[in-house]
């Protein structure tokens, strides 16, 4: 009588304990959905009030947007260390690249 | 016979590896596209005041509105995957039939715009293009590469969730074995982040 127990454990692929408990609801993602529109309408606000307020816009908002849809909606907040290892060395690997450029451009 | 065959294809299966391998495969995509960030982040530096006046010339309502579109399609893409896993097929169908549409939807507007930048002579190796100082040629450059590319991804997005669309309507994803929509689903958001970075650009910037 054990062994089915034992067989049916690994093929449950669904992970129920990740799934069932700790996984994305409905109103997560619509949740999300609202602030990411919320900050587009920040974002076109303070880009109205001049060319700085523009770039500091680009450089402050976007992001948070990026990440609010790669931790959400792209289920990193539900994944394990390796994958997000991954993903930081690679977005790690791209803010040194414009870190550079940018240092490069200041100190010309 | 039935059931040999099922056994095999259980033990062979590592929906992390897809996973995984999809991410690789997006980095590779985020990597292409920082090409193009950084090289509109030098140029920028580099002719402020062209860029400032050629992005005065961009339709940021058309922009605006196509966030609005893909930032949408990202939810319903979202929804659509969280239903299929709890084997709400149908809902799953109509989210993916939303994302299909606000694609199209997106992909119209930006026929729109291209067609009226085109008509106001707006065009790389345009006799009107070539009279403007280079950093506005190279604004123009930036917008039509970036933005065409982008666009590009979407068209293979729309196909990629149509042809998921039907595999879902025919049970071949459902809530068992889902792993290839989720990777869909990974696509079309990471398509969108670009689209979120490409609105300040060339849209916000005047």
């Amino acid at each position: 009588m054990s062994e089915p127990t034992i067989e049916l454990s690994p093929l449950s692929h669904a992970d129920p304990a990740a799934s069932g408990h700790a996984g994305p609801e409905y109103r997560t993602f619509i949740a999300v959905w609202g602030v990411l529109v919320a900050l587009t309408a920040l974002l076109v606000l303070v880009s109205r009030s001049g060319q700085n307020a523009a770039v500091w816009g680009l450089l402050l908002i976007t992001p948070v947007k990026a990440a609010l849809v790669f931790y959400f909606f792209m289920h990193l907040r539900y994944e394990g260390l390796l994958l997000k290892t991954v993903i930081g060395v690679a977005l790690v690997t791209l803010i040194i690249f414009f870190a550079l450029l940018f240092s490069d451009i200041a100190f010309r | 016979m039935n059931q040999a065959a099922a056994i095999p294809a259980h033990a062979h299966r590592d929906d992390f590896g897809a996973k995984l391998g999809m991410w690789l495969f997006l980095i590779t995509e985020m990597l292409l596209f920082s090409g193009l960030f950084l090289a509109y982040a030098y140029m920028r530096a580099r002719y402020p005041a062209e860029f400032h006046h050629a992005g005065g010339e961009m339709n940021a309502v058309l922009g605006v509105t196509n966030t609005l579109v893909l930032l949408t399609s990202s939810l319903s893409m979202g929804l659509a995957i969280l239903a299929i896993q709890r084997g709400e097929r149908s809902r799953a169908l109509l989210g993916l039939a939303v994302t299909v549409l606000l694609g199209l939807v997106f992909l119209g507007n930006k026929a729109f715009e291209w067609t009226a930048e085109i008509r106001h002579g707006n065009y790389p190796g345009s006799p009107h293009l070539a009279t403007l100082p280079p950093g506005e040629q190279v604004f123009f450059g930036l917008y039509y590469t970036m933005t065409g590319l982008h666009g590009l991804h979407v068209l293979v997005g729309i196909t990629m969730l149509t042809v998921m669309a039907v595999l879902v309507a025919r049970g071949r994803i459902n809530q068992d074995r889902n792993v290839m929509l989720e990777n869909g689903g990974l696509y079309w958001h990471l398509v969108d982040v670009v689209w979120i970075f490409l609105l300040p650009l060339f849209y916000l910037a005047a």
